[in-house]
């Protein structure tokens, strides 16, 4: 070795000798090992590493290629959100929480949405059209969810052209989020008491279109991977947890419903009208990798056919009010987009400074201070596309939280790691890791 | 074949004049140019995406804001074999130390590119969990603000450091530009000096 | 005689309008009486029965916004976790984690866990809440009831200082290892920096004027 590299050495630790494998040195490490007594290998898949779907690090000890142990270890995304909120109101909450689980913003927010309006207590005073709103933005949400789990999950285990597929028609969906919302990702657009902004003209045309292409484009993938047998070989039989593992583990989502069992908040508990909606909760009993894989698969087409459901539900309810009626806490402005962005619109504008004092007066005191949320605690979850995605949200009578805390579902369901991976190959957990669908935004919070 | 003396004389780089003159078959350049265009042209990624700016990251690799017509679409997993590292994402305390790693075991000449408002300057999170600015832990080129910034606000950035890189000085030259940089950056006015309009 | 500069400015925080002297205290809910409403009546006399110390274990049953919380002294949480888990008419087989809560004000209980219960064969949902002194910050773990409030107690411990007697290793998991205290306790700082720009300081989160 020419170069010297401080974290090449080999360092002596109480657990014995540690190796840095840097590259260029494989033959001079394995005799260095050879000639050590130890038969346990631990091999760090470190926090960063192209395979582990974000900043997760897999410590393995190894036999030969066999795992005898696994240890996930995360954190290396805490951001403090759920800290974070107790300084804010509850509105600007929203922005925080929708940037817990990156991949599924929409879920966030509802969630927290439905929590505060449970403790506000005007969850039957939520406008029709924002829950059909909403109920829309979350099936578009899980497709582009989906989408990534996909993708990347295809590209850990080696196929590279899923990837390809599968953003591609990620993108389709974040232009119809774009054309709603204003931004492509964590757009902090499901507020308290309904949505940020109706839809805009075109919308449901548009998205009616999108979701003609999206269904078109489905089967590239579907051709490419379901039946394949390279992919059935690396993903049947892989990540085995059946449902007792699931129930002890607290285990939900596509994971659960590869066991077999048809657990789906959506049909069980429904929330934001979900009961008004045709679909299916889709299992499979094989408790596998592929298993998983197919029920993604198959949710998109459910998916789609909740989206069509909810152009139609939109197409009759066209210019009702998408907040609750109660002044104190609806966000006050109507949003649009003007020459220097996004911003109040003008006749919002022209109301608030010349017709109306009261709402100047509510925008004002919404902006600044906030609503007051009586005292109590309150949880409330969805169905995300990882599983149950739990608030538990605690008011002391304030504008600010007192404590927010999420149950997001990537966090439980990551610690299935250790019962998927041990006794299976390294290339195995990666595959199992990839099922699971991780979010480690939403594991550190 | 280079000509040191002649290369004062050229002000841009694109029109050689030189070429019509010569004989077919040759062409004129600078060692300079052509190292900067080599390294621009195959600047591999290594993969430090984080958070949600990693996805605005992974869509600018996919089909539509393709990153292959820049020769970018290799996200070397090994940052022994990558040029950029990308910092897409709010970097926790727990990860710095990481983040220091891999920027350490990357080959010179390296660049960065603080992608997103939580890479730049820790972005919403000011708190005690993130580092407020991954400047604390490694010499950043580009800070790109945005939350997360577009596709295309990453290829604006990494667009604006295929200039700065395929401009960049070398040997003698080199080490002026250095001593130059340093000498302005300490005349400098302090941040905490610029009042922009409230001066 | 006195000294007086400029005709103009506050003294003291300027506010003219009274809300700056008003003082709000947010008061512990009671024990809700019965009839509870809904499943909640069900859940407790299945609980009453199949769990002979049920009186002496809950120490209030509070029904608020459609969920029923169940307040747990921590010595009989394990007992109160396997009856509800095993008994037949209850079988909350899942639990959704530990939600840590920390209230300063409430001395001798300030640190409280809270654990979301779910059953899926009857597709019910309640609450347990437990509470311990900052003195002692001890409560069983449930990882034997549960095994899926493993990462769950010990992010609760990483936050609130709370620990889990009983806890196959709880170690810190959010945090770095070697980090000193507790992030989400009420009296640690959020740590936040001061933004300077152009001449103007934006004080951290923290520091700024807000409502509460």
């Amino acid at each position: 070795m020419t170069t010297h590299d401080s974290y090449a050495s080999a360092t002596d630790t109480t657990e014995g000798r540690v190796y840095s494998v840097t590259g260029g040195d494989w033959d001079s490490l394995v005799t260095e090992i050879g000639q050590t007594k130890e038969e346990r290998v631990v091999v760090n898949m470190g926090p960063q590493h192209p395979s582990t779907h974000g900043v997760l690090r897999l410590v393995l000890e190894l036999e030969g290629e066999t795992i005898t142990e696994a240890r996930a270890g995360i954190g290396y995304l805490h951001t403090g959100i759920e800290k974070n909120t107790e300084y804010r109101t509850w509105t600007q909450g929203v922005t925080f929480v929708t940037r817990m689980d990156y991949l599924a913003p929409i879920f966030n927010e509802t969630a927290y949405c439905l929590s505060l309006e449970k403790l506000l207590g005007i969850t039957n005073d939520i406008p029709e059209r924002a829950s059909e709103i909403r109920v829309l933005m979350m099936e578009l949400n899980r497709i582009s969810s989906h989408m990534v789990a996909l993708g990347t999950g295809a590209l850990e285990l080696g196929a590279l052209s899923p990837m390809i597929f599968a953003f591609r028609e990620r993108e389709k969906v974040l232009d119809v989020f774009e054309m709603i919302s204003g931004l492509r990702m964590n757009m902090a657009y499901v507020r308290p008491g309904g949505v940020a902004q109706d839809l805009p003209k075109g919308a449901i045309a548009k998205i009616r279109e999108t979701v003609k292409e999206l269904r078109h484009n489905f089967k590239d993938n579907e051709k490419l991977l379901v039946g394949n047998s390279i992919w059935m070989l690396r993903t049947k039989g892989i990540g085995y947890l059946d449902l007792a593992g699931c129930t002890t583990l607290g285990i939900t989502g596509p994971v659960l419903r590869s066991a077999g069992m048809p657990w789906d908040l959506r049909k069980t508990e429904p929330y934001c009208g979900y009961e008004n909606y045709e679909f299916d909760v889709i299992t499979t009993n094989t408790c596998d990798v592929y298993g998983r894989f197919l029920i993604r698969m198959q949710e998109l087409e459910q998916s789609l056919r909740i989206i069509e459901q909810a152009c139609d539900k939109l197409e009759k309810s066209e210019g009702q009010p998408v907040m609750v009626a109660d002044k104190k806490i609806a966000w006050p402005s109507q949003l649009s987009v003007g020459s220097d962005g996004m911003g109040n619109s003008l006749e919002h504008i022209r109301e608030i400074m010349g017709t109306s004092m009261e709402s100047l007066i509510h925008h004002f005191k919404l902006v600044t201070e906030g609503f007051r949320v009586p005292a109590g605690q309150a949880y409330a979850a969805v169905e995300s596309p990882r599983g149950e995605t739990g608030v538990h949200l605690v008011s002391d009578g304030g504008t600010r939280p007192y404590r927010v805390h999420f149950r997001e579902p990537s966090f439980n369901n990551l610690q299935a790691t250790s019962a998927m991976a041990e006794g299976g190959m390294i290339a195995d957990v990666i595959g199992a890791v990839a099922s699971i669908d991780p979010v480690m935004g939403g594991v550190d919070r | 074949m280079p000509m040191s003396g002649a290369a004062a004389d050229w002000n841009g780089i694109k029109s050689m004049g030189l070429e019509e003159k010569l004989p077919a078959g040759f062409a004129l350049t600078s060692v300079e140019k052509l190292a900067g265009y080599m390294r621009k042209n195959s600047l591999w990624p290594a993969t430090f995406g984080l958070a949600c700016c990693a996805i605005e990251m992974m869509a600018f690799g996919g089909g539509r804001y393709d990153a292959a017509r820049f020769g970018m679409e290799v996200f070397r997993a090994s940052p022994r074999q990558a040029d950029l590292m990308i910092v897409a994402g709010r970097v926790s305390n727990k990860m710095a130390p990481v983040l220091r790693q891999i920027y350490d075991q990357m080959a010179a000449p390296k660049w960065v590119i603080a992608m997103g408002a939580c890479a730049s300057s820790g972005g919403m999170f000011n708190n005690y969990a993130i580092v407020q600015g991954v400047d604390h832990v490694v010499p950043v080129d580009i800070y790109l603000p945005g939350c997360p910034p577009r596709p295309e606000m990453l290829m604006d950035a990494i667009l604006k450091l295929h200039e700065h890189i395929g401009s960049e000085k070398l040997g003698v030259n080199r080490e002026q530009v250095i001593r130059e940089v340093e000498a302005a950056a300490l005349a400098a006015k302090p941040t905490h000096q610029l009042k922009g309009l409230l001066a | 005689m006195s000294e007086n500069n400029g005709m103009f400015g506050a003294s003291g925080s300027g506010d003219t309008s009274g809300f700056g002297g008003l003082a709000r205290s947010a008061a512990n809910f009671g024990s809700s009486e019965r009839p509870y409403g809904s499943y909640f009546d069900e859940i407790t006399d299945e609980l009453e029965r199949a769990y002979p110390e049920f009186n002496s274990a809950i120490e209030k049953v509070v029904i608020d916004r459609g969920e029923l919380t169940l307040h747990v002294k921590r010595e009989k949480l394990f007992d109160t976790a396997m009856k509800l888990r095993d008994t037949q008419s209850l079988r909350f087989e899942v639990c959704l984690g530990v939600s840590g809560v920390h209230y300063p004000e409430d001395k001798t209980r300030e640190l409280h866990a809270v654990y979301p219960l779910l059953s899926m064969t009857h597709n019910r949902r309640i609450r347990l809440e437990v509470s311990a002194p900052d003195s002692d910050p001890h409560i069983p773990s449930l990882v034997e009831v549960w095994a899926g409030n493993n990462w769950h107690e010990r992010e609760t411990w990483d936050m609130f200082g709370i620990i889990f007697d009983g806890h196959p290793g709880l170690t810190r998991i959010l945090m770095p290892d070697d980090w000193p205290g507790h992030p989400q306790r009420k009296d640690y700082p959020l740590g936040g920096i001061p933004i300077e720009y152009k001449g103007a300081t934006v004080p951290a989160p923290s520091e700024r004027r807000s409502y509460r």
